[in-house]
């Protein structure tokens, strides 16, 4: 079986330690977490993971299971790329200088659709989302000027299918 | 008006008492002394046995749990204390063992500044219990117990971890007990689909060679009625697993033995040959299975079980039933058609002949002059008629206990199967003797795993708690020694044991011991041992260099059985 990305969405409750126990069954199977997104989901009180990993889908699945099984989870799936609409964030502090002196800049923001979200003394700061490529496209972009900090955020994502969990909170409770 | 408030360590005993807990095993330090203080107080309502060791709390406690099917407790103080439960909290997670461990922990505020015996065993214990949770406050000590006790009962069971801060043991709080009924986000029993049950018995009713294996889920389910009678009315040959063994009588005519790497030839054989693999509330194990790519590929495979996760994650299923067994079997029982599938059960019958012939035979009546393991099980079953307890260690001496235990009753072995946790004999035959005390409790270890929780005679003679212990003395690690025999041209690296004078130790302990050296000395010593009111101790010297067969060599497939 071959390896792919999927993105595995976790409803939980808000407990201290469940992301250890949940990082720990991939630790256990020494899969490598690409991405980890943890934030609050459209239910109250409810948390949502989205992790991305790279492996079979026969591990994933086993993955999802023993996921699943944790006393504080409600519910896991996973997904392939089709199925989700997904993004990553990043952001980009630049010499503030640079803005005015290299003319290049502004078209660069321009064409990658990123925004500028402030402007300093010293330096001004990009912000851009959208997949990784484009991201990475950006970065390579701005390279030769000189990126003073950089840093993307886990990817996140929503399923085009439906996600039953209200009404699977509703049933429980 | 009246003062109700207790302290949050004497809550913790008033929830144990709602639980109905009468009997707890743990060892005090500076943490848990709180804790100490109110057991002291609750003595007459809630017994506390004193380990010599915290890991021996936890096997006494899975052997109280696996006797007698309740939750079993161990309580131990923080940093060392706690980390010691973790072989027994690991053993439980993969037996599936119902066990509450409490431990206490530094104050809240010091949480975090490497204060003395603080040791993070949240983080520790995490990836093998169950659940856990760390309790700062008292208030939140009877919701989280009462959690605890459902978490570690229900579903499939397993070890719960609750960590105590020593200011939530101090504070005072109001006490009302709830027990739990329920947590939204944890299903422990999931709802039968009839239409699998259906399809299953259409499976089972056309199969021309059908063949159960049954594991622990039946036991821990209360399901063994319902095998008994599924088996009768099918005609249906079952091998067990070894922590299903004694859910079926073992001299019952369709028991065909035990499946896996040391298991019974032709289970392990016709498992490649049979159509239909019904497999009740086991989680096929790779110890069971050898090879999964060459396993019962030609059957299709019905899999009755509790946990969703276990359902394809070894063996593909053709029918997956999702449910409580018992309840799965219930719905099952009626749709099956009477059968008896005699020629099928001939090829059993044949295959049985030929280990009887290659290995049986020998084993329990040997030429050689030393004494087998084997012929001293045999001894013991004489004498037991197949009603004791038996508690194994691990490694040879355990395999040939499983091979040749006779067992009437369930919730008859207690072994550690799955994490194969040398030491847990000893402790886990004092917890099951204190959990039915009517029933005789026989432990077999090896002088290996002996003296790896040894210091636990010390439990056995303060408690006096009569357990009987046979002590089955190669001389060798022999399980590890006979793989180098096999596999790494007899190089016995590290397996050759200088032992101690074990009767000595015992007597140390005034336990009445006895060392049987000679085969005619065998009866009489274990019919001593038997008849002994008191805990006792044999040991027998046994051949040096025997072997356990069959084996399924690791990676081979279960039809690549040696008979030697």
């Amino acid at each position: 079986m071959e390896n792919k990305t999927f993105t595995i969405s976790v409803y939980s409750e808000n407990n201290v330690g469940l992301l250890n126990r949940i990082s720990g069954i991939f630790l256990k199977r020494h899969i490598n977490i690409l991405s980890l997104n943890v934030s609050e989901s459209e239910i109250e009180n409810v948390s949502r993971f989205i992790i991305v990993v790279n492996t079979t889908e026969k591990w994933v699945q086993n993955i999802v299971g023993q996921i699943e099984k944790q006393i504080e989870v409600i519910k896991a799936f996973y997904h392939v790329d089709e199925e989700t609409i997904f993004l990553e964030n990043a952001l980009f502090k630049i010499e503030a200088s640079l803005l005015f002196d290299e003319k290049q800049i502004q078209n660069i923001i321009k064409e990658s659709h990123s925004e500028i979200v402030t402007v300093a003394r010293d330096f001004f700061v990009i912000s851009k989302s959208g997949q990784r490529a484009e991201i990475e496209s950006l970065y390579e972009k701005l390279k030769p000027f000189g990126i003073m900090q950089f840093v993307r955020s886990g990817r996140i994502s929503v399923s085009k299918a439906k996600m039953e969990i209200s009404t699977l909170l509703e049933e429980l409770s | 008006m009246k003062n109700n408030k207790i302290s949050g360590a004497e809550a913790v005993i008033r929830c144990l008492l709602e639980e109905g807990v009468d009997l707890v095993y743990g060892y005090p330090g500076g943490a848990i002394m709180p804790v100490y203080d109110e057991l002291y107080k609750f003595q007459d309502q809630l017994q506390h046995v004193l380990v010599r060791h915290e890991q021996g709390a936890t096997h006494a406690a899975q052997g109280f749990a696996r006797a007698t099917g309740k939750v079993g407790v161990a309580i131990a103080t923080s940093g060392p204390g706690a980390t010691n439960l973790v072989t027994g909290i690991a053993d439980a997670q993969i037996d599936s063992t119902p066990m509450v461990c409490i431990t206490g922990q530094v104050g809240k505020h010091l949480l975090g500044s490497d204060a003395f015996q603080e040791t993070d065993i949240i983080g520790i214990s995490t990836p093998v219990t169950k659940w856990n949770y760390q309790i700062t406050e008292a208030s939140e000590i009877p919701e989280i117990i009462a959690k605890a006790f459902y978490i570690a009962r229900s579903g499939r069971p397993g070890p719960v971890l609750i960590d105590i801060t020593k200011n939530a043991q101090f504070d005072e709080i109001e006490f009302s007990y709830k027990k739990c009924t329920g947590i939204r986000s944890y299903n422990p029993k999931p709802t039968l689909d009839l239409e699998k049950v259906k399809e299953a018995a259409e499976l089972i009713n056309t199969a021309k060679k059908p063949f159960i294996i049954f594991g622990q889920g039946i036991i821990l389910g209360e399901a063994e009625a319902l095998l008994k009678e599924l088996v009768e009315k099918s005609g249906i040959p079952a091998a067990w697993t070894i922590l299903g063994l004694s859910a079926l009588p073992t001299d019952h005519p369709l028991n065909v033995g035990m499946v896996g790497m040391h298991g019974n030839y032709g289970p392990n054989v016709l498992t490649n040959e049979c159509d239909v693999l019904i497999a009740l509330g086991m989680r096929f194990d790779d110890r069971v299975t050898g090879n999964l790519a060459t396993y019962a590929k030609q059957a299709k495979v019905i899999h009755l079980e509790i946990d969703s996760a276990e359902i394809d994650k070894n063996v593909k299923t053709t029918v997956a039933v999702l449910a409580d067994v018992k309840e799965s079997l219930t719905a099952l029982l009626p749709l099956i058609k009477n059968n008896s599938h005699e020629s099928w059960h001939n090829e059993f019958k044949e295959k049985y002949e030929i280990e009887l012939e290659a290995v049986i035979n020998d084993e329990l009546k040997p030429k050689k002059e030393g004494i087998s393991m084997g012929e001293t099980i045999e001894m013991i079953n004489k004498h037991s008629k197949g009603d004791a307890i038996m508690v194994s260690d691990v490694g040879q001496h355990q395999m040939f206990a499983c091979r040749y235990a006779k067992f009437n009753s369930t919730k008859s072995n207690v072994t550690s199967g799955g994490l194969g946790t040398m030491g847990f004999a000893l402790p886990a035959a004092i917890g099951a003797k204190m959990g039915m005390p009517d029933r005789e409790v026989v432990a077999i270890i090896g002088d290996g795993g002996f003296q790896m929780t040894i210091q636990e005679l010390g439990t056995i003679f303060q408690t006096k708690v009569p357990v009987k212990i046979v002590v089955l003395n190669n001389e060798f690690l022999g399980m590890v020694r006979q793989w180098q025999q096999l596999f790494f041209d007899k190089r016995y690296a590290s397996t050759e044991m200088i032992n101690p004078n074990f009767i000595a130790i015992a007597e140390g302990y005034y336990i009445k011991a006895k060392k049987v050296t000679k085969r005619e000395d065998l009866d009489a010593a274990v019919a001593e041992m038997m008849a002994s009111k008191e805990s006792y101790f044999l040991e027998v010297m046994v051949e040096k260099e025997n072997n356990v067969f069959p084996m399924i060599p690791t990676g081979a497939s279960v039809s690549d059985i040696r008979l030697s």
